[in-house]
């Protein structure tokens, strides 16, 4: 956006600008639209101006008003102090083991106590991956058989933080592809075995930003299936943008409120819609 | 939603009854039409645009009968370009005169690679050679029980000297396991790697140097099907930094339209080798261009 006059090349930039971020075609014609619009009515003429009602328009698509909180503290004032449960979701390799862990870390050092859940019995070695977790940032881990009933092991971590009187529990699942009906089936089951023993009070979509337009659907059916309340977009420090969230948070209205920028344990910061999108914006 | 590919340009040729030839007009009308459908699909722009161009010249001779329906008619010449981009006919693993053949795997974090070694193996075992697995991935939290766990699964041996999860020197343990299949007469090395960022210098490094130790005769790039916009900078940083040999698309049994595979193929130039379809260790095609094309026309 370098030219001062706003020409269709300028218009073009702008769109190109949304679709290499993998905004989509339909958010960005939308975005596009509106911005044409308010240009018109206000007489913008520099592309400055345009950058900047630009980056307006995307704040106002991400609803900055929204609460980002993670409700992952315990109900202290319920009678059997039950632990806050969070549930962890998403499509294969997107980086639920990893964030599980460092939401536990995060939990830990502002002095709460953790369970992890190994609800993953699938993949191969997926529950020892989380133990080594578990032991870098200093939480028990609840594992069941190999192969064995994901629910029930999710159920047993439950049972365990309320025992021991852990503040959280946080639940790894096993990666599925939201178009595979039985493990979608499965996946409702965690949740409602989980929620005998009080709502879940958290679930997370783990989405990566690499993903392009798949990732809508992702939301969409994860969220007929289990009810997702917040995304978690990991992967950032790469290259792709995840303008994706943006459709996501247009379509289904839910928030996006942490990000993943690396591998370690610290490499969890909270969602800033502006952070946001000043990135998607940069050359 | 959108209307599929197919309706959109039924609507644009409705007005062509009669006329034997495209106009100016009428192709650039069906030129956005299929620019948005490749768009939809997760081809990269610039990837887009070069084929959209490619595609005007071709359609500007062609002879477009409107009593023969024009719209499927374009719909053909597009899926015979995608075609032609995606390969052609399937490409088979080149295989070292003097073995052991070294195949090294490589890619974004959580790609798929550890699970396509373990398919590689059961795959090229079941062909009758003796593959050797090495875990070369000493990084992410358990990568190496991975691996051994699907080794078991596949019944072929995994070579990992060091226990990983931070310890141990990657470069190295690539650099012995080819000595290791010398002395156990395998035939095949297929190393896993761990996960990186393109613009992760050192990373990208390491995985020079793991290719420079064991000299590979494939280096594959394993990219998810459901990537988007990024699959260029990425596979441009791995064709780059390791260089490519051959491709794998990963996660193909989910629904993602998959264009991913048009853009790492016009950025890499080198051939997509096999799809990775599920993950069980049995998820595993050679790569077909027509469905695929089908695929991201939303055929
Ligand atoms: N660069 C980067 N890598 C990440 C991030 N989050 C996770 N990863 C890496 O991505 C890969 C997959 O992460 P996992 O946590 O195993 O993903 P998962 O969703 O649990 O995978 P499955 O259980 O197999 O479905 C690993 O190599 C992680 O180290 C991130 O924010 N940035
Ligand atoms: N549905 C499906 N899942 C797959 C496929 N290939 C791999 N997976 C799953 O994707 C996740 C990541 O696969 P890995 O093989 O661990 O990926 P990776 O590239 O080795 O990951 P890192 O080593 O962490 O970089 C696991 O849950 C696999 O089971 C596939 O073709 N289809
Ligand atoms: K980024
Ligand atoms: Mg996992
Ligand atoms: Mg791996």
């Amino acid at each position: 956006l370098s030219r001062d006059k706003l020409d269709d090349d300028t218009w073009d930039e702008v769109e190109d600008t949304l679709i290499t971020a993998d905004v989509g075609v339909e958010a960005t014609r939308e975005i596009v639209g509106k911005l044409r619009e308010q240009a018109r009515v206000q007489g913008t003429a520099t592309a400055a101006d345009l950058r900047a009602m630009l980056a307006s328009q995307l704040l106002a698509a991400l609803d900055p008003g929204m609460d980002r909180g993670l409700k992952a503290t315990p109900h202290r004032d319920s009678a059997d102090g039950r632990p806050a449960v969070v549930l962890v979701v998403g499509v294969n390799g997107a980086g639920k083991t990893t964030t599980c862990g460092k939401i536990a870390r995060v939990l830990i050092a502002d002095g709460h106590s953790v369970v992890l859940g190994a609800a993953d019995t699938f993949r191969a070695a997926a529950a020892d991956q989380l133990a080594t977790w578990g032991s870098r940032v200093g939480a028990e881990v609840v594992r069941g058989p190999e192969g064995g009933d994901p629910a029930a092991v999710a159920f047993d971590a439950v049972k365990r933080g309320t025992e021991s009187g852990v503040d959280t529990v946080l639940i790894d699942t096993a990666g599925r592809l939201q178009n595979k009906v039985g493990l979608m089936d499965e996946l409702g089951k965690v949740k409602r075995v989980v929620s005998r023993q009080g709502p879940v009070d958290e679930t997370l979509l783990i989405l990566d930003a690499t993903t392009g337009q798949n990732g809508l659907e992702q939301a969409r059916v994860f969220t007929e299936v289990v009810d997702v309340t917040g995304v978690v977009l990991t992967k950032l420090d790469g290259t792709a943008k995840g303008g994706i969230v943006i459709a996501v948070q247009r379509k289904l209205g839910i928030p996006v409120k942490l990000v993943g920028l690396g591998e370690g344990p610290d490499d969890l910061a909270p969602f800033e819609p502006a952070a946001f999108v000043d990135a998607l914006l940069a050359e | 939603m959108f209307d599929t590919l197919s309706d959109r340009l039924t609507g644009i040729f409705a007005k062509l009854k009669g006329k034997g030839r495209l106009t100016d007009a009428d192709i650039d009308a069906t030129a956005r039409e299929i620019r948005l459908a490749l768009l939809e699909a997760d081809v990269a722009l610039p990837v887009v645009k070069a084929f959209i161009a490619r595609l005007k010249e071709r359609a500007r001779g062609a002879d477009v009968h409107a009593a023969l329906n024009p719209a499927q008619q374009v719909i053909k010449i597009v899926h015979e370009e995608l075609v032609n981009v995606l390969g052609g006919e399937a490409r088979r693993l080149q295989f070292a005169k003097h073995p052991p053949t070294v195949i090294m795997l490589a890619g974004l974090q959580g790609s798929g690679k550890t699970t396509l070694a373990g398919k590689l193996a059961r795959h090229l075992k079941g062909l009758g050679h003796q593959p050797l697995l090495v875990a070369c991935d000493l990084q992410r939290p358990n990568a190496v029980n991975q691996l051994q766990v699907l080794g078991g699964r596949a019944g072929v041996e995994v070579y990992a000297p060091q226990p990983g999860n931070g310890v141990g020197d990657p470069v190295q343990v690539a650099r012995d396991s080819i000595e290791h299949a010398r002395r156990t007469m395998r035939d095949i090395v297929i190393v896993d790697t761990a996960g990186r960022l393109g613009i992760d210098a050192e990373m990208m490094r390491q995985a020079a140097n793991i290719r420079d130790a064991v000299q590979p005769d494939e280096v594959i790039f394993v990219i998810d099907a459901m990537v988007g916009q990024d699959a260029v900078a990425t596979a441009e940083a791995f064709r780059d930094g390791v260089g490519i040999t051959g491709v794998v698309l990963s996660k193909l049994d989910g629904d993602a339209r998959g264009g991913a595979a048009l853009s790492v193929r016009e950025v890499t130039g080198s051939p997509i080798l096999f799809a990775s379809t599920g993950e069980k260790l049995e998820d595993f095609d050679v790569f077909h261009p027509d469905r695929m094309a089908s695929r991201i026309l939303g055929m």
